[in-house]
């Protein structure tokens, strides 16, 4: 391609990059709006962002007329599958814009670049979903955790949220300066950046599988960063403790998704041959998708058998996000439209009981300032719509009927069962890690509902008409979703086509 | 009424939804609409009891429409010879039980919409023909039990040991070990939807949860036709199921979640809940896996751990000095029964099982709402603290003889003919050399008569415990929850006739499929 042609490329790309641009124009004027507002009115930048994340919203589903194509000379594919993720990003940032303007963490502070950050974080996930070059991977990634460092460590004065920043900062770099490596050992042996060609070269050819197996690990580090993934997961409790409680939520959520986004289409495309029936075969030489299954086997197990011994309710939550971490990904081994179906549907599932769980961590927070499970106690009669909301949450992570969590976990169930013999072992660690979770989401149960409450607490407290709204507003979807979920199986259904669409 | 399976498994909800916009101080209102909901639910209980049509294999008053196209899940109700009675003694016992559970008095509001959301759950596994339903209603009555165990049950406690006991200790354990179980099934009842074809010319694509299509054999395929999967399919129910009837090994939550439970959740636990075991092992194990279940060691395991229950429970409830506690070990013991009753695949045995399913449902129910009574009296349930009752509560003496009776099998009551049936069918089996099993298993009988007549004695006969000279006799809302019971006891006992009528069709059907499962084709032999 000579350069006009080039140019001409990027410019007819612009149209289909209007909900990235409409972002990108929303942080501007974020940072413009907070240098106009006085410092005690920053809390009116949350209704802007609101406004530029509802409007990418409407913009990502008029995308869905355009069909699949690449953008910008292959960097970036506008695909069903990078749609529905965008859908995820922007909802759930929504949500956590609406947790952020309650919380009493950041009440008083002054919150304009908090919500321009949000703002860009949510791009940089955009990028995520949709890179297909080793480059812009690479770079959706830094951007998403740049700003990520800085949202964690947004209560200054806290010691704990500094602490959270630096590590994250820390293991940030490190497992980039990994993932970098892999990218140059894979540019070495294939000589392109773009995982399509990446994916026929090794095709064609069969290169050194040593070579192929440590590029991929080091990928993986990159990849499991962002998941959570055991063993790159270390930061993730210390940064969900320590960050403000609204964007603990984000962060289990966002970045964890758009890191499975990317897995997902890297893994797929670049490692692994079209076979038919809607399952694919792993590149000869490597066979990652083992590799993966032991990582989904190992996060599950640790996040939750670690998650037993916690007394704060947010640490608890961030071992159990490691853990359903864990459980998506055996989507994601299977090798199979089914599995990365399951995956996605998971995600979503995933997304509503999660923020809930952490809605309602908020919410206590504010009625008792304290994350500990020790106050949780009686709280089913001292406020019974958090306590019971908590309950239909905890138990939607157990993935217990009727809730969307055991939807959620009966697809990938299904699919690894579908998947015939070969993964069932990997069913019964699964298994056994869903009674284990049980048991310490059972100690807040008890606390709540069985434990009575210390008596020099008040006997009861009062919630916020504004929390009671957003309560509602997860639980239904919770338990609606387990009782018919069909629409959102069809999304996913249809989001799945993206892989080979190209 | 073409709808009345639906309606009978639904109305608990409607209930609750009346009940949760009831101001939570009108208690009373709250206990008048869980007990007309649940009385209309025994009204259409007995409109079906009239209306079923005990002549016919097949399933009747069905209702069957899609739910989830995609993966071919239905709403798919109806129910045969086996399911009818379940639903009988659900709609029967859960209607007593709110009478039973009138005097509490925490949190009224949640105990009987929990308590209703109970009903509905176990109505739905009862009426279900869906595996994809049967599960969710399945798992749905865990969380209820879970929140009347640890919430209305006795509050947590240090045992002198350092133990960590009560309510909260044996929800959690209760839940714990029946979503083990529950998990198990979920996996198998995938392997059997994804090896079932029903449409022969699209292989690999129309997969259903249909139990009934599940139940035909030639429909299936893919790894099922592999005798090894069949076994480990077999195996993962057969431990779902175990856990809930509860079968040695499996049992030890049980007696904790009974000492520690309310009463009426008490009555509902031993009454249907652990018949939700040997049912899934009729309506799904057998039929589905007839094969996996007639392999030898899975035959006569099943009938050796049925007289491990029996003897062993019999053997632990002497042991105890806390009257619930034994009652909660007679019922692992009667539920051996219906287990042995069940593996000689005879017709006699057959009926026997779910016969003893029945009147254990009624003994049981009657027994522990004894030990509710006395309980409610003398704060304590230890067997020895009392003594010479008899002189002072004739009634409760009169009433809970009979419930020993009927629980250690004396002719004439109810129990008796299910006892000798299931152990007749045993001894007598063609399939299976299970004489000397039944022979050990009779040791059962004399125990618990033992142990039966050894507590009478020590509460009722005697000196007159002073302490309890001012007991009152058990009184009138107490005897209305009692009388029914003992009236289907004594009735069944001496005409079991109308229950017998009532499944045995399609019991002979069943025995027959599964000793009709061809063993050579599936690689029996």
């Amino acid at each position: 391609m000579n350069p006009s042609e080039i140019i001409q490329n990027n410019i007819n790309s612009l149209s289909y990059f209007l909900p990235e641009l409409i972002l990108t124009g929303m942080i501007v004027v974020l940072i413009i709006a907070d240098l106009l507002l006085k410092k005690e009115n920053s809390a009116w930048t949350s209704l802007l962002a609101l406004g530029g994340l509802v409007i990418a919203f409407v913009a990502v589903l008029n995308q869905y007329d355009l069909g699949s194509r690449s953008i910008f000379n292959d960097m970036l594919a506008v695909d069903p599958f990078a749609l529905y993720f965008k859908l995820l990003f922007l909802t759930s940032a929504a949500f956590v814009v609406l947790l952020s303007i309650g919380s009493v963490e950041l009440a008083g502070r002054p919150v304009g670049e908090y919500f321009t950050l949000m703002t860009a974080l949510t791009l940089g996930l955009f990028l995520m979903a949709s890179a297909t070059n080793l480059i812009t991977i690479f770079i959706s990634i830094e951007f998403v955790s740049v700003t990520s460092f800085i949202l964690a460590t947004y209560l200054k004065t806290r010691r704990r949220s500094s602490e959270a920043g630096l590590k994250y900062t820390i293991y940030g770099a490190f497992s980039s300066g990994l993932m970098l490596y892999g990218i140059s050992i894979l540019y070495g042996l294939t000589g392109t950046l773009d995982i399509y060609e990446i994916g026929t070269k090794l095709a064609a050819s069969s290169p050194n599988s040593l070579a192929l197996l440590i590029s991929i690990i080091l990928m993986l580090a990159g990849f499991g960063y962002k998941l959570a993934a055991v063993p790159f997961h270390f930061w993730a409790p210390d940064v969900y403790e320590g960050a403000p409680t609204p964007i603990t939520a984000f962060f289990s959520v966002g970045p964890k998704a758009a890191g499975f986004a990317l897995l997902i289409r890297f893994f797929n495309v670049a490692f692994a041959t079209e076979a038919t029936n809607g399952e694919w075969a792993a590149i000869a030489g490597v066979n990652w998708s083992q590799l993966l299954a032991v990582v989904a086997a190992a996060t599950m197990t640790l996040g939750n058998l670690v998650a037993i011994v916690q007394k704060n309710v947010k640490r608890l939550l961030a071992y159990s996000s490691i853990a359903h971490a864990g459980y998506a990904l055996m989507g994601v081994v299977l090798l199979s439209d089914q599995g990365v179906y399951a995956t996605l549907f998971y995600l979503v599932v995933y997304y509503l009981m999660n923020i809930g769980a952490f809605l309602v961590v908020i919410v206590v927070q504010d009625l008792v300032g304290s994350e500990s499970i020790d106050d949780y106690k009686g709280l089913i009669w001292r406020a019974p719509l958090p306590a019971i909301a908590m309950g239909v949450f905890l138990f939607s992570l157990t993935g217990l009927p009727p809730t969307a969590g055991f939807i959620g976990k009966f697809y990938l169930f299904a699919a690894l069962i579908k998947g015939g013999p070969g993964f069932y072992w990997l069913a019964v660690v699964a298994i056994i890690n869903s009674v284990i979770s049980l048991y310490y989401y059972a100690r807040i149960l008890k606390a709540m509902y069985f434990d009575q409450q210390d008596e020099k607490e008040p006997a009861s407290l009062a919630v916020s008409p504004y929390y009671v709204v957003l309560l509602i507003a997860l639980v239904v979807p919770t338990i609606f979703l387990g009782v018919y979920w069909a629409p959102l199986a069809d999304l996913a259904n249809y989001s799945v086509e993206f892989l080979r669409a190209l | 009424m073409n709808k009345v399976l639906t309606l009978i498994t639904f109305l608990p909800m409607v209930g609750i939804l009346l009940i949760l916009l009831v101001p939570k101080n009108n208690k009373t209102l709250i206990r008048v609409l869980a007990a007309t909901f649940t009385g209309l639910q025994v009204l259409l209980a007995v409109w079906i009891y009239i209306n079923f049509d005990s002549g016919t294999t097949s399933m009747q008053f069905r209702e069957q429409y899609k739910w989830i196209p995609s993966f071919n899940i239905e709403y798919f109700m109806g129910i045969d010879g086996l399911s009818v009675t379940m639903v009988l003694l659900t709609a029967f016992l859960s209607f007593i039980c709110i009478f039973a559970s009138w005097g509490i008095n925490k949190g009224v509001k949640g105990y009987f919409a929990m308590f209703l959301l109970l009903d509905t759950g176990m109505m739905g596994v009862f009426c279900s023909l869906d595996f994809f339903l049967f599960y969710i209603f399945w798992e749905v009555m865990l969380l209820p039990m879970y929140f009347l165990i640890g919430i209305w049950g006795s509050p947590s406690r240090v045992e002198p040991d350092g133990k960590v006991r009560g309510g909260p200790y044996a929800a959690i354990k209760f839940f714990l070990y029946t979503l083990f179980g529950s998990v198990l099934m979920l996996i198998a009842m995938l392997v059997l939807y994804f090896n079932v074809d029903i449409d022969p010319n699209t292989p690999g694509i129309q997969h259903t949860f249909n139990m009934l299509h599940l139940m035909d054999q030639s429909l299936h395929t893919g790894v099922l036709n592999d005798f090894n999967v069949r076994l480990w399919v077999y195996a993962a129910l057969f431990v779902g199921f175990a856990i809930k009837v509860p079968l040695f090994p499996f049992h030890t939550w049980l007696p904790d979640a009974h000492v520690e439970a309310p009463t009426a959740v008490s009555v509902i636990l031993a009454g249907v809940l652990l018949k939700m075991g040997t049912y899934g092992m009729l309506r799904i194990s057998f039929p589905m896996l007839p094969d996996a279940m007639k392999w030898e060691y899975f035959a006569y395991g099943l009938a050796i751990l049925g007289v491990i229950n029996i003897i062993y429970g019999a053997f632990c409830a002497m042991a105890q000095t806390d009257l619930k506690k034994l009652v909660a070990y007679s019922s692992i013991s009667h539920m051996g029964i219906v287990l042995l009753g069940m593996s000689g695949l005879t017709s006699l045995g057959m009926n026997g099982a779910v016969m003893q399913m029945f009147n254990h449902g009624t003994g049981t129910a009657m027994l522990f709402l004894l030990v509710g009574v006395i309980y409610d009296r003398a704060h304590h349930r230890n067997i020895d603290g009392f003594g010479g009752l008899a002189v002072r509560m004739p009634i409760y003496t009169a009433a809970m003889s009979l419930a020993f009776f009927a629980g250690l099998g004396l002719p004439g009551l109810s129990s008796f003919m299910s006892e000798v049936f299931s152990f007749l069918g045993a001894f007598g089996s063609e399939m299976f050399n299970l004489k000397a099993i039944t022979i050990i298993a009779t040791i059962g009988i004399v125990l618990t008569a033992g142990y039966f007549l050894w507590t009478f004695q020590r509460m009722f006969l005697g000196e007159l415990n002073p302490k309890y000279k001012d007991l009152p006799d058990i009184n009138g809302r107490e005897l209305f929850t009692i009388i029914p019971l003992g009236i289907i006891i004594i009735f069944l006992g001496i005409y079991p006739a109308p229950l017998l009528n009532l499944m045995k069709t399609s019991l002979n059907e069943l025995v027959e499929v599964i000793k009709a499962a061809d063993p050579i084709l599936l690689g029996l032999q």
